[in-house]
Parts: C-alpha cells; sequence; structure tokens
C-alpha cells in the first residue's frame, strides 16, 4: 500500500469482519525515538494463539472466495522493511490487537497518507460499530471519541449530509504527518 | 455557514435534521463497496468516499456499507447496487465515475453496461 492509512484501513476492516463493536485506532509518533507505531485494537471474536501466528502467513484466510490473505502479511513486510516490526496479541471470544511499529525516519516507511478519510469511511459505513482514534506526536495529540458521536447522534445515520460535513471537519483537525 | 465542531453543533444539526423528516433506515436503495485488502489497495476508500459525498450532494436516499473480498480482485473497486429487486455489480470502480454511476442507476435507472461485471437478485 501507497500509504500507512491504507493498512489502518485494512486493519480496521479485518476488525468488523471478526464482529467488533469497538475499534479502536492509534498513531504514535515519537520523534526523538524515531519510532512511529500503529495500534489496531478491537473486541471482536479473536484468534487463538495458532491461528494468530498463522494470520500473518499469506497463504491462510478465513476467506472461503480464495486461497490468499495479503493483508498482514504485506503490513508485516513493510515494516520489517522499515526497520520495525509486527505483533499480533489476540484472545478468543476477548479481541485481537495488532501492533506495528517502524524506523520513524527510514527512507522505506512509507507516508502516514489520508488519515482523515480513512476514519470518515469507517465512521460513515459502520454506524453500529464504535471507533476511536488517537494520533499522538511527541506529547501532543488528536483524539476522535467514537463513543461521545455516536451518543450525539443518536439514531440519526451518519452518512447523513450534515453528520458528514461534521465529521469531515472535526476529522480535519488531526494534524498531518510532521516532517 | 458557520464551521461546526463541538459535539453541541452535532446534537442541534441532529435536531433539525430530525425535523426536516430525512430518513435513511428502510430505504431501498443499498450500495455496497468491496473493502477487503485487494480493494483498499485498488482504490476503494475513494471510491466510498466519492459515492457518501454525490449522495450527500443529490440529497438522494440509499444506504453505503462495506464487504470483504468476494474472490474477483481483479476487478476491484467493486460496487453494488440493489435497487427495486435487482442487484448490479460495477466493476473497476473510480472516483470520478462515480457522478455518472449516481446519474444514470440511482436517477435515471439506467445500467451502466460498460462497467458491468456482474448481476442477479439480491442475495437474502
Amino acid at each position: 500500500m501507497q500509504e500507512l492509512a491504507l493498512h489502518v484501513l485494512d486493519l480496521a476492516q479485518n476488525a468488523v469482519e471478526a464482529g467488533a463493536r469497538h475499534v479502536g485506532i492509534e498513531v504514535i509518533e515519537d520523534l526523538a525515538g524515531d519510532r512511529l507505531t500503529i495500534r489496531v485494537t478491537d473486541d471482536g471474536r479473536g484468534m487463538d494463539e495458532e491461528t494468530a501466528r498463522k494470520a500473518s502467513d499469506p497463504f491462510y484466510t478465513t476467506r472461503a472466495t480464495r486461497r490468499v490473505g495479503l493483508g498482514l502479511s504485506l503490513l508485516g513486510g513493510a515494516a520489517e522493511a522499515a526497520g520495525g516490526g509486527m505483533s499480533i496479541r489476540s484472545e478468543p471470544g476477548r479481541g485481537t490487537t495488532v501492533e506495528v511499529t517502524f524506523q520513524r525516519s527510514h527512507l522505506d516507511r512509507a507516508p502516514l497518507g489520508d488519515l482523515p478519510n480513512t476514519l470518515l469511511v469507517l465512521v460513515a459505513g459502520n454506524p453500529e460499530i464504535t471507533f476511536s482514534y488517537r494520533h499522538a506526536v511527541d506529547g501532543r495529540e488528536f483524539v476522535f471519541d467514537g463513543a461521545e458521536f455516536r451518543a450525539a447522534l443518536g439514531d440519526l445515520s451518519p452518512q447523513h449530509p450534515a453528520v458528514l460535513r461534521w465529521l469531515r471537519q472535526a476529522l480535519a483537525e488531526d494534524p498531518p504527518e510532521s516532517l | 455557514m458557520p464551521k461546526l465542531r463541538s459535539l453541541e453543533d452535532l446534537k442541534q444539526l441532529k435536531a433539525e435534521a430530525q425535523r426536516s423528516l430525512r430518513v435513511r433506515e428502510g430505504t431501498t436503495t443499498k450500495i455496497t463497496v468491496g473493502m477487503g485488502t485487494c480493494g483498499i489497495a485498488a482504490g476503494a476508500r475513494e471510491v466510498m468516499r466519492a459515492i457518501l459525498a454525490e449522495l450527500a450532494r443529490r440529497d438522494i436516499e440509499a444506504t453505503v456499507s462495506t464487504t470483504g473480498c468476494v474472490g474477483m480482485c481483479v476487478q476491484e473497486p467493486l460496487v453494488d447496487v440493489e435497487q427495486a429487486g435487482r442487484r448490479v455489480t460495477y466493476g473497476k470502480m473510480t472516483a470520478e465515475r462515480v457522478p455518472t454511476l449516481i446519474e444514470e442507476h440511482l436517477v435515471r435507472g439506467n445500467i451502466v453496461t460498460d462497467w458491468v461485471v456482474a448481476k442477479g437478485a439480491p442475495a437474502t
């Protein structure tokens, strides 16, 4: 993927497909430590130890439509190519956390990309799911609290034009990647 | 138009929206965007954003949701349109093509046959 935001979208989609009701997304930029961390946590059905181990194998998939599942394999490869790594922690019935780290300044580390539109598509496309998002850059933090958002929204659709406008403006305050 | 930011603004907006009696639940038009790894890699995020924006712009009622990989990866981004009892799957959709798709299929009821990769009755 050309941007890390697309990997975030992919991880979040995995969470949705695992039946998650809550998905937490964290992007942490540690400039002094030259580390970039992305963490996606869900409360979906989770995986047992063996499945969690096989999850990053490109030839392992739970999909019946084809025999490859590339998302985690690609992400793990991207992390390793940029001086980092990926860990998958999961517990059946509890949920899953995928954490990827990168050497932030590594030349092969893809740009963060469009996180606001990634969030927009997730929030608008999944009205029943609560997404929480935190983007921290050396102590400064942008937070989107999906629980507060859904409570304020009530039964109004997040795809309502006025709500989409509100979301775009709220998410646009997420600071773009600092250079 | 003032910038809407706070949750107070959102609650106010909700009250206004309900007064204008906009109902999106139970609408008969459903649009499904493929959002598996293949779809994402092919540009499904931009397609979905364009669809949400075009529906909003035209004030058209439809429900937009996502699905995972259905095995037709080379045709991604895939967009399913279910309307009036028929389902059509469009392939290699782009954000640029979305306005035409909405105008022709949703507004005029004309399937854009050049872009179709599959047709069928909606899955139950």
